[in-house]
């Protein structure tokens, strides 16, 4: 399932006029300001290493001055870094000639800009075809296709306007329909929903996710929003000073920050929007695996709980206590409830469901909420205190801070 | 003695020498008008025979003919009848009072002048944009042939092709063309680097970005440029017309010499009205053409 696509080996870009003669001050470890401040060079990568897999929204995630930016334009080379190799596929992007390297542009990665980057004197049409008309596709082909993308992003009938007519959130859609409309199948996401406010933003992400669950691009999405970043990435890595802090994914990032700087980033991260259930649930248990009553006593009887799950072929059916089992036992045969006529039908969450749609579930149950997929596979059981220790954590965390801080003073 | 001198008068070099200096110059550079004059003559000859045909085209045709055209061309570039009438209006004026075959002359060579002036500047501001090197090289030559009087540069341009239109159209366009060379340049530098990282990321080879997108949006700088260059080359009319461009200067020279106050307010008068004709016409199409990009500012 995950096929590397993208490997970046030993990266660096120094800016500067005599860029090599840095590169040793760079490889000893010697800190950007130090190096900035002797030869006037700005180390902008510094040893970046990344493998990104096929199909994954990849993001990455840093502050202003971080090299994000820099990153994602050493993909297609609009930036040429000092050192290092980036392979997409078996290309390595680095060795490829002028001609080469449009060929490559031209079919295998598309780019979506901050500020869109749209053609103000070409129509919206024309923009979305821009990267057909640049490889001489006819003009019939051309706007058949782009007017199909346009479609797809929402915007049909809009073809013939300027972009100037339209608003942001629309422009941004012509540049996401012009990055789809070259069927290249790498997508450079750069800061593509920083400029756009936020209820527009969220609607875009909506609109990205939707769409990659449909087109499974390999997306490179580079931001300086962390929720953002834990929403839409797959995996996420972290990039300060043009370093890598961390890669992994969402919940990775959340729970096990690599170093302070991740800390700080995550501390004030909504946990209860961002992990889900499958992350925080115990593994399964105190699942009932037969119909006889007498056996399903002797079961739970070795178990701690006064409670169980009921399953039948597979499915689940819902909460029996301990008590109600003996009790059905102690009736005739005949008379006695079969284990899933007793079972009370319970709540149930998926295992892809936020912890804030899960809490009031978790809440208002008697009983911890087994986590069941569609399919109805039983994989865990999500409990109020897993919770409540998950979602207290981080504000304990920086409530203690608080406390130290008042101490200091 | 000789040390206060020195400090009291500037060290100066001996006459003799400087004569020697002079001499020296002049008499190369008539050896070289004398031996190369005619080779370089030639080379302008298309030019010429283009400059006379333009200006028998003007002058033959009937004057209700040329004023149709020119109407044409002021409401198709400008789509305003305000506009249109107000130049049928001007060219009656001018026609009355007697000046349409000086001012006929003087839009020939000034049509013509724009062309060349358009036809070499948008290349050179091209090339200053794309290498700094160029620019550094360029700009000072252009400093020189905005700031040098013109009557300077008369002078070797006589001395080489000798009195007449194309030695008068080589000196309009040395002093009309910097503007458009400068706003070119200056034009495709300010053109927004993401739209032009766009084009790169999808592939576009240096050529297709030029003319797909620094062309296009460093337009409006380009047409402030030309429009430059069109007053810059009418201003130029009067002092042509010491080295033989016949037109609107020569009476205006006549009236310097002369004292005609008149004649001098009436021809001025039409080399005003031919250039504010030339720059509301230039500005409007600009205008016209780029409606959609000033939106995008705005936004």
């Amino acid at each position: 399932m995950l096929e590397p696509q993208i490997r970046i080996e030993g990266l660096y870009k120094v800016f500067g006029d005599r860029a090599q003669s840095v590169m040793p001050m760079v490889k000893q470890g010697r800190s950007k300001d130090e190096i900035l401040a002797e030869t006037g060079h700005a180390v902008g990568l510094n040893d970046i290493n990344l493998t990104i897999n096929k199909g994954e929204i990849f993001v990455v995630m840093g502050l202003s001055g971080s090299g994000k930016s820099t990153l994602i334009r050493h993909f297609n080379r609009l930036i040429d870094p000092t050192a290092g190799r980036i392979m997409v596929d078996d290309v390595d992007v680095v060795e490829l000639n002028a001609k080469e390297l449009n060929q490559f542009r031209r079919q295998r990665m598309s780019m979506v800009f901050q500020n869109f980057g749209l053609m103000p004197h070409r129509t919206v049409l024309e923009n979305v075809a821009y990267g057909l008309a640049v490889q001489g596709v006819d003009k019939v082909t051309r706007r058949d296709k782009a007017s199909q993308w346009l479609d797809t992003v929402g915007l049909a009938g809009y073809g013939q306007q300027y972009p100037s007519q339209l608003s942001g959130g629309q422009q941004q859609r012509v540049g996401l329909a012009r990055a789809l409309c070259t069927d290249a199948d790498i997508l450079l996401m750069d800061e593509a929903f920083s400029a756009l406010d936020p209820l527009i933003r969220s609607e875009m992400q909506d609109q990205l996710i939707e769409l990659q669950g449909r087109l499974h691009k390999t997306i490179i999405f580079i931001t300086h929003d962390l929720d953002e970043a834990l929403r839409i990435g797959d995996r996420i890595a972290i990039l300060k000073d043009g370093k890598l802090s961390q890669v992994g994914r969402p919940e990775e990032i959340l729970l096990n920050p690599a170093d302070d700087y991740v800390e700080a980033f995550v501390r004030d991260v909504n946990r209860a929007r961002v992990l889900t259930a499958e992350v925080v649930m115990k593994p399964p248990a105190l699942r009932l695996t037969t119909e006889n009553l007498d056996e399903a006593l002797k079961q739970m009887r070795g178990w701690k709980e006064d409670y169980a799950y009921v399953f039948y072929e597979d499915k689940y059916q819902g909460v029996v206590t301990q008590e109600a089992v003996e009790e059905a036992c102690a009736l005739s045969d005949a008379t006695a409830p079969t284990l899933h006529d007793m079972a009370e039908e319970g709540p149930t969450v998926q295992p892809d469901t936020v912890l804030q749609d899960a809490l009031p579930i978790t809440l208002e149950s008697e009983y911890p909420v087994p986590v069941v997929s569609e399919s109805g596979e039983y994989s865990g059981t999500l409990s109020k205190r897993d919770m409540a220790e998950i979602l207290a954590h981080s504000n304990v965390k920086s409530e203690d801070k608080s406390a130290e801080d008042i101490a200091a003073e | 003695m000789a040390s206060e001198s020195w400090l009291t008068q500037f060290p100066e070099m001996e006459r003799a020498d400087l004569v020697a200096i002079r001499k020296a110059l002049d008499g190369a550079y008539r050896d070289f008008s004398r031996s190369y004059g005619e080779v370089i003559e030639a080379v302008f000859d298309p030019l010429l025979y283009f400059l006379v045909w333009f200006e028998k085209l003007l002058l033959s045709s009937p004057w209700w003919v040329v004023l149709t055209v020119v109407v044409g061309l002021v409401y198709g570039a400008s789509r305003s009848w305000k506009l249109s009438l107000g130049v049928v209006a001007s060219f009656l004026a001018i026609g009355y009072f007697g000046m349409w075959e000086n001012t006929m002359r003087t839009m020939s060579i000034i049509t013509v002048c724009t062309l060349l002036s358009i036809a070499i500047g948008i290349p050179v501001g091209i090339w200053m944009a794309r290498s700094n090197r160029a620019r550094s090289i360029i700009t000072p030559i252009l400093d020189i042939m905005q700031t040098m009087p013109a009557f300077v540069y008369l002078i070797p341009v006589v001395m080489l092709l000798g009195i007449g239109k194309v030695p008068g159209v080589i000196a309009v366009v040395i002093y009309a063309i910097p503007p458009v060379i400068r706003l070119t340049d200056l034009g495709i530098r300010l053109v927004d680097k993401e739209v032009l990282e766009a084009a790169a990321a999808y592939g576009a080879t240096p050529w297709q970005r030029l003319w797909s997108v620094q062309l296009p949006l460093a337009m409006p700088t380009i047409m402030a440029g030309i429009n430059q260059t069109i007053m810059m080359a009418l201003a130029m009319v009067v002092i042509a017309s010491m080295i033989g461009v016949k037109g609107l200067g020569q009476p205006v020279l006549k009236s310097i010499t002369n004292q005609y106050f008149t004649m001098g307010l009436f021809n001025g008068l039409a080399i005003v009205a031919l250039a504010i004709m030339f720059d509301r016409v230039s500005q409007a199409y600009a205008r016209r053409t780029q409606r959609h990009l000033g939106g995008a500012q705005n936004a």
